[in-house]
């Protein structure tokens, strides 16, 4: 039962698959410097991710879909950025927020990782610094279009 | 016997959309196991030392306690709800019995197995 | 320029040479290497100071100016608040900064760690980060560097971008042993570097 992949599968079926993961993406919280607060501020009230089906962010990446990597990433920190990536049961998704996440940023330097898609492959780049809560709502917006262009067996 | 079917079927309804949700998630989920993802989960370090460690048996203490009262919690309830036709006698009846729990409540607090601290000793 | 604290502290120390500076926040005064962790009991213990805690612990790179180093101390009196023991009374609170001046090649410094406990990490960050080393300091390595990172990245002559990997394996299971042995050659590193300066 492991890899059984059926083979054929009804478009209905995908389609049905495609919306229930895209209607309830948990992100689990990988807050790292001041686009936190941004995305803080996106999951509260005035901004409200939870309509968007990102209802709680999840303290386990065990429990998780998404992973949005918010702020420098620093050198000592990628290890722990690839472990709590590899902890994250398929399907998985990687939104990479903010200049810092996405290139380094301002910090170029011995310190920060120019890019965290160094470290993990990223499914959708929000520029800003930081980048406004509408911006990053747009990211996932984006992020589920994706997923309704994806194929099942990913 | 007629007012449980409203029950069966909720529970029909309840076991039966967590069972059809695990099988379906078996067809239709992804399962790519790798060690890095079995590893346990310690906030993304390398877990040191496995969880196989002495705990205190404190923990016993506070279930076995727990569990008591939990109990005679269960036993209030009916009580509380045919209270007004059983009258005086009952009443009487489940202050003693809340009298003998609490007796044994306060002796178990005496004799320290509420206590946590490290400072001194316990007997 | 208010040199009371420095007069005491000349008072009290013998043989220490106490040069009060010009600054525009706190009485600040230098303090020679020898003399700096009598000079620091001074400062805690003596009754008219009372300079219970130490706030923070900076080096400053001065490369290529000579001496190079200046390792800061902020210290402060928290008056009424609290009183160090034995003193009757309680000092007026205030602030107070002494400077110490090292040279680039053989920089190291005694610690204050028996005195100030919160040196512990202040100084341990200043190792990480200057390469300045603490003669007598219970655990000095790394604390915001990697552990096996080398130089000493908030030095001058340290280039601001290097082009180097990133490393993103870490085993995914320690035992208690290999975590101790790996604390303890995070130690030897530190120590070895030490050496060689």
């Amino acid at each position: 039962m492991a890899d059984l992949e059926i083979p054929v599968l009804t478009t209905t079926v995908e389609k049905m698959v495609q919306w229930a993961r895209r209607s309830a993406i948990w992100p689990v919280t990988f807050g790292l410097a001041c686009c936190a607060i941004e995305m803080m501020a996106m999951s509260c009230g005035r901004y409200d991710i939870a309509r968007f089906g990102a209802e709680v962010f999840r303290g386990s990446p065990r429990q998780s879909d998404l992973m949005i990597v918010a702020g420098r990433l620093s050198r000592k920190m990628a290890p722990v950025l690839r472990r709590i990536y590899d902890q994250m049961p398929e399907p998985k998704w990687v939104i990479s927020m903010g200049a810092c996440a996405s290139c380094g940023g301002v910090f170029d330097n011995y310190a920060i990782v120019q890019g965290c898609d160094q470290i993990v492959p990223i499914d959708v780049f929000v520029p800003g610094c930081p980048p406004r809560p509408e911006a990053l709502i747009y990211g996932i917006v984006q992020l589920q279009r994706k997923i309704d262009r994806s194929r099942m067996s990913a | 016997m007629a007012g449980f079917l409203p029950i069966l079927i909720m529970i029909g309804l309840a076991v039966g959309f967590s069972a059809g949700n695990m099988f379906l998630s078996q067809f239709l989920g992804p399962r790519r196991p790798t060690p890095e993802k079995a590893a346990p989960y310690e906030c993304g370090m390398p877990a040191v030392g496995d969880a196989r460690e002495r705990q205190s048996v404190k923990f016993y203490l506070v279930a076995m306690i727990f569990l008591l009262f939990d109990i005679e919690v269960a036993f209030l309830y009916p009580w509380a709800i045919a209270s007004r036709d059983l009258g005086k006698t009952a009443f009487w009846q489940i202050v003693t019995f809340f009298g003998l729990l609490v007796t044994g409540y306060i002796y178990v607090w005496r004799k320290g197995a509420f206590d946590w601290s490290h400072r001194r000793g316990r007997n | 320029m208010d040199t009371s604290v420095a007069d005491t502290l000349r008072a009290a120390v013998a043989g220490a040479t106490i040069e009060p500076a010009a600054s525009i926040d706190m009485p600040t005064a230098y303090v020679d290497r020898e003399h700096l962790v009598e000079t620091c009991r001074a400062l805690r213990d003596h009754p008219a100071l009372q300079f219970a805690l130490l706030v923070d612990v900076i080096g400053v790179d001065l490369f290529p100016a000579e001496p190079r180093f200046e390792i800061v101390y902020h210290a402060a009196c928290l008056g009424d608040a609290f009183r160090t023991a034995g003193s009757a009374a309680a000092a007026p609170a205030r602030r107070f900064r002494l400077k110490v001046r090292l040279p680039g090649v053989e920089s190291r410094l005694p610690t204050v760690t028996s005195i100030y406990p919160t040196a512990n990490w202040l100084e341990r960050e200043v190792f990480d980060l200057m390469g300045i080393v603490f003669e007598g300091h219970p655990d000095l390595r790394r604390i915001l560097m990697a552990d096996d990172w080398v130089g000493h990245p908030l030095r001058k002559d340290y280039p601001v971008q290097i082009r180097k990997d990133t490393a993103s394996w870490e085993p995914i299971q320690l035992s208690a042993e290999e975590f101790a042995a790996n604390v303890r050659a995070a130690r030897e590193r530190a120590d070895r570097e030490a050496g060689k300066k």
